[in-house]
């Protein structure tokens, strides 16, 4: 008992000097962890009778400028556009203006730039997982395991919608959206031309596909090409039906209701990005009857695809398109390996709002970028 | 002079616009005409302003006052010559270099920004105790938006059949989508009739002087 109390006294006595150490203004300047090599991390605990600061930073010669004064007893701030290996020197001043009183602080860092980005780990975590789960499901695609997708009911419109164009004798019209070959809906959107092509191709019907951008004309006109070799009908490809409208944003709208109007297509398809123009294509598609399947993935678009066409594909279910029509174990794994990724984000969010409830908040800092 | 060219820049202004408001109507010569001289005089003025903004400044005159320190710059001009192969039907095949490159690069890029801005913040930001506010009405908003954003997932979740207990979720998600499609909707019809109102206030006070 006695020896219990000796050590209780002998950790309340090392406490004792620690908790005034703790209390005491402090002012640290370190290199910011994490970080490229430029910039300075700069940290104050002040005396709560502080009432205003200045933080200087010294030139070559030694001379001390302020850069910094906005007051808070504790606080921290980040000097950035700094060299990568400089040293600098920092200098805080605590004012007590009502007792005419202050403290100087001094510190100074190195910087240096770190390979890795810690704060990024949350990142490299789940793309890591996502990535392995999309390679490990494509490799059992490749085994000749059956990948199970449920019905997407969008996309079963595509065969009524090529069925109809080829009884009416009438053509197909795809836009491909009206972002460059930079967006990935663009790219989700021809990699749904593909089967399209190849379905309109074995039933001969005519595709028009106006371009807004001469890339994705390009790219447009090497996949429609492709889909036609791959059903046996080079013949049939014409290239002229691929083409380039305009750049301008309204300008492609008239054009394509001009189409729309002149061509009387039986079915119209609106993939990839929309912006104020998709109403306008919709409702002209919607007055000349045709049979309208639309999908993106800008939400704000959305309301209007789902008022005027038959069709929509929401969102996810855009970049679902192509895996789901061609069959291909490739897509069909790389899809398998997206729903990881979803189920992973449900129990993820699950668990986030429980530790928050718990008072853990480590959990959601982590995914917020304080990996490190 | 100038008076003048205001004075027809107007009218040929409120003829455009009367041509595209035709349409209402239905197609009409009207119509064709504005719209084959929009798509004409967009498609030459984006071409013109590519040349003038984009290949000069960026290649042209970097290359002609400093051939050596932009030798980088000859990566995309090779890129852009193959592109442009295309009309020569020999070689037409190195045009989907450039292509794939370009493919390629845009969905790299693109899955870091999207995985970091539509997956991680969208998560984290859904990760919040909906008990942690006084207000009952922030409460219960709170716990919808936990619920709408996992049911909202859960709608796109492709791997397993809508029916049963899944079915649930999928229908709360769904509802959850069309809600807010329905709000989208109002909101950017009210932005469309701002629009027409400041068309309608060019026709009445720019052209014809009956709103002073």
């Amino acid at each position: 008992m006695k020896k219990i109390s000796l050590l209780f006294i002998t950790i309340l006595m090392g406490l004792f000097p620690l908790a005034i150490w703790a209390n005491q203004p402090v002012f640290t300047a370190e290199d910011m962890p994490w970080d490229d090599g430029t910039a300075v991390l700069l940290k104050w605990n002040l005396d709560s009778k502080a009432d205003s600061l200045s933080l200087q930073k010294a030139d070559s010669l030694g001379v001390y400028h302020e850069f910094f004064n906005e007051f808070s007893t504790q606080g921290q701030h980040i000097e950035s556009s700094l060299e990568i290996g400089g040293t600098y020197k920092y200098r805080l001043i605590a004012y007590n203006r009502a007792a005419g009183d202050s403290s100087v602080f001094t510190g100074s860092a190195t910087t240096k730039a770190q390979w890795f980005d810690m704060n990024k780990l949350s990142l490299l975590i789940l793309l890591g997982l996502v990535c392995g789960a999309i390679l490990y499901y494509i490799y059992l695609g490749r085994k000749g395991k059956e990948l199970f997708i449920r019905r997407i009911s969008g996309l079963d419109s595509m065969d009524e919608a090529i069925g109809r164009a080829t009884e009416k004798g009438k053509p197909i019209l795809f836009v491909p959206g009206l972002s460059d070959l930079g967006d990935i809906q663009t790219i989700a959107a021809l990699n749904i031309l593909s089967p399209l092509a190849q379905k309109s191709a074995e039933y001969g019907t005519e595709l028009l596909v106006p371009c807004r951008s001469s890339m994705v004309m390009s790219a447009a006109r090497e996949t429609v090409k492709e889909a036609y070799m791959q059903a046996g009908r080079p013949d049939a490809y014409r290239e002229e039906n691929i083409f380039y409208l305009s750049d301008d944003q309204f300008g492609f709208v008239a054009g394509v209701d001009g189409i729309m109007l002149r061509e009387q297509p039986a079915a119209n398809f609106f993939l990839g990005a929309f912006w104020a123009e998709s109403l306008i294509l919709t409702e002209t598609g919607f007055g000349t009857g045709a049979i309208q399947t639309a999908g993106t993935g800008q939400p704000h678009q959305l309301p209007f695809f789902v008022v005027t066409c038959d069709y929509t594909l929401i969102g996810e279910e855009l970049y679902a398109a192509s895996a789901y029509i061609s069959r291909d174990p490739q897509q069909l794994g790389s899809l398998k390996g997206h729903d990881f990724g979803k189920l992973l984000v449900i129990i993820l969010v699950l668990v986030g709002v429980v530790t928050e409830i718990l008072g853990w908040g480590w959990f959601k800092h982590f995914f917020e970028g304080g990996g490190g | 002079m100038a008076n003048f060219m205001t004075t027809f820049g107007i009218w040929l202004a409120a003829f455009f616009t009367l041509s595209i408001f035709s349409f209402l109507y239905k197609d009409n010569p009207f119509y064709k005409f504005a719209e084959q001289v929009f798509v004409g005089l967009s498609a030459s003025y984006w071409l013109v302003y590519t040349i003038y903004n984009i290949l000069i400044p960026n290649l042209f005159n970097k290359l002609g006052t400093d051939f050596r320190g932009n030798l980088i710059l000859l990566i995309p001009m090779i890129l852009g010559i193959l592109m442009l192969l295309r009309m020569v039907p020999k070689l037409q095949w190195l045009s989907r270099y450039p292509l794939a490159l370009m493919i390629g690069t845009s969905a790299a890029m693109s899955m870091l920004l999207s995985f970091k801005s539509d997956f991680l913040s969208q998560m984290a930001a859904t990760m919040v105790n909906p008990f942690s506010f006084s207000s009952p009405v922030d409460i219960v908003g709170t716990i919808l938006m936990i619920v709408g954003t996992l049911c909202g997932v859960f709608f796109f979740y492709f791997s397993k059949k809508q029916e049963g207990f899944f079915k649930v979720p999928s229908k709360i998600g769904i509802w959850f989508l069309m809600v807010s499609f329905g709000a989208s909707f109002g909101y950017t019809v009210m932005a469309r009739i701002s629009l027409l109102i400041g068309r309608l206030d060019f026709l009445l006070r720019d052209w014809l002087h009956i709103i002073k």
